[in-house]
């Protein structure tokens, strides 16, 4: 790997934060890389070097995770949920989350009612920790990362 | 019998702001700050409501770890992967408020957990810990 230097690293952090933060709204990845000093694509490539997926995928992993949280938790409506999560189109948030989880928002949400109550477990290591979603959510960037490393 | 855990060790990129970071906006009090003879500082932090549990504040580049191997685990913390554990608290909605005015950054707002109240914290170096008021402790209170 590559030795990015500690304070190129707490940029690129401080930007995940961001995403982590703010990813209901619109978040716009041109911005986040002029916060953390970067043009777009030095930013993109740099974020996925460090985090192995770029900032776009980073950010609709974190809304399909926090989808996943509300559909387990919250009464309210497929479509509540996705715009609520910062999806502006159900079409897009059923794909991605489907590309995510590997079933639908209603199916996940019927198996979660199915299972119970939710695992004891601190929701922050079910985000941090990858192996929060199925192994079916490995990605491109996921593979390359391990291939490299 | 084992009776807990009183050092937990915390990796941190500067030993003279993660104690600022730790006493001046935590609140911790600081417990030791002593220089050893092999060049490390010593440098221990113990949180408000606690009596015998300390974090260390370790520099990698002057610990036990070869050059190579601290660069890497400076790598690590300034890039948000590592994480001590769970900062238990007795008021999380109330400590985020206070701590968020003193700068500390949170990466996610107090929510409503199955085991109590959680928000995530980082530190001045890139840790993160849990932030959670727990069920229990609201029950003893």
């Amino acid at each position: 790997m590559k030795a990015a230097d500690v304070s190129s690293l707490r940029m690129l952090r401080r930007a995940r934060d961001r995403i982590d933060r703010d990813y209901a709204g619109q978040i716009d990845i041109p911005a986040l890389a002029a916060g953390a000093g970067y043009s777009r694509e030095h930013f993109i490539r740099a974020f996925r070097a460090v985090y192995g997926e770029t900032p776009g995928r980073y950010r609709t992993r974190r809304r399909v995770e926090r989808a996943c949280e509300l559909l387990g938790s919250a009464n309210l409506t497929v479509t509540e949920i996705c715009h609520l999560v910062g999806f502006t189109s159900l079409g897009t948030f059923s794909a991605r989350f489907a590309e995510l989880t590997g079933m639908s928002p209603t199916a996940y949400r019927r198996q979660a009612a199915e299972r119970g109550g939710p695992a004891p477990i601190p929701g922050c290591f079910v985000l941090m920790w990858r192996t929060g979603l199925p192994a079916n959510a490995s990605l491109p960037e996921k593979r390359n990362r391990a291939a490299g490393s | 019998m084992i009776t807990g855990i009183s050092i937990v060790s915390v990796w941190v990129l500067d030993q003279d702001s993660a104690k600022e970071f730790y006493a001046d906006k935590l609140g911790f009090t600081v417990t030791n700050d002593l220089k050893l003879d092999n060049g490390m500082r010593w440098l221990t932090v113990r949180p408000p409501g606690s009596e015998n549990q300390e974090l260390l504040l370790m520099d990698p580049l002057h610990s036990m770890l070869d050059e190579e191997t601290a660069q890497q685990v400076r790598a690590l913390v300034a890039k948000g992967a590592l994480s001590p554990g769970v900062m238990a608290t007795s008021d999380c909605a109330g400590d985020h408020s206070t701590l968020a005015g003193r700068g500390v950054e949170f990466t996610q707002e107090p929510a409503d957990r199955p085991y109590g109240v959680e928000a995530i914290m980082r530190d001045d170096s890139g840790n993160w810990y849990s932030f959670t008021q727990h069920k229990f402790m609201e029950q003893k209170a």
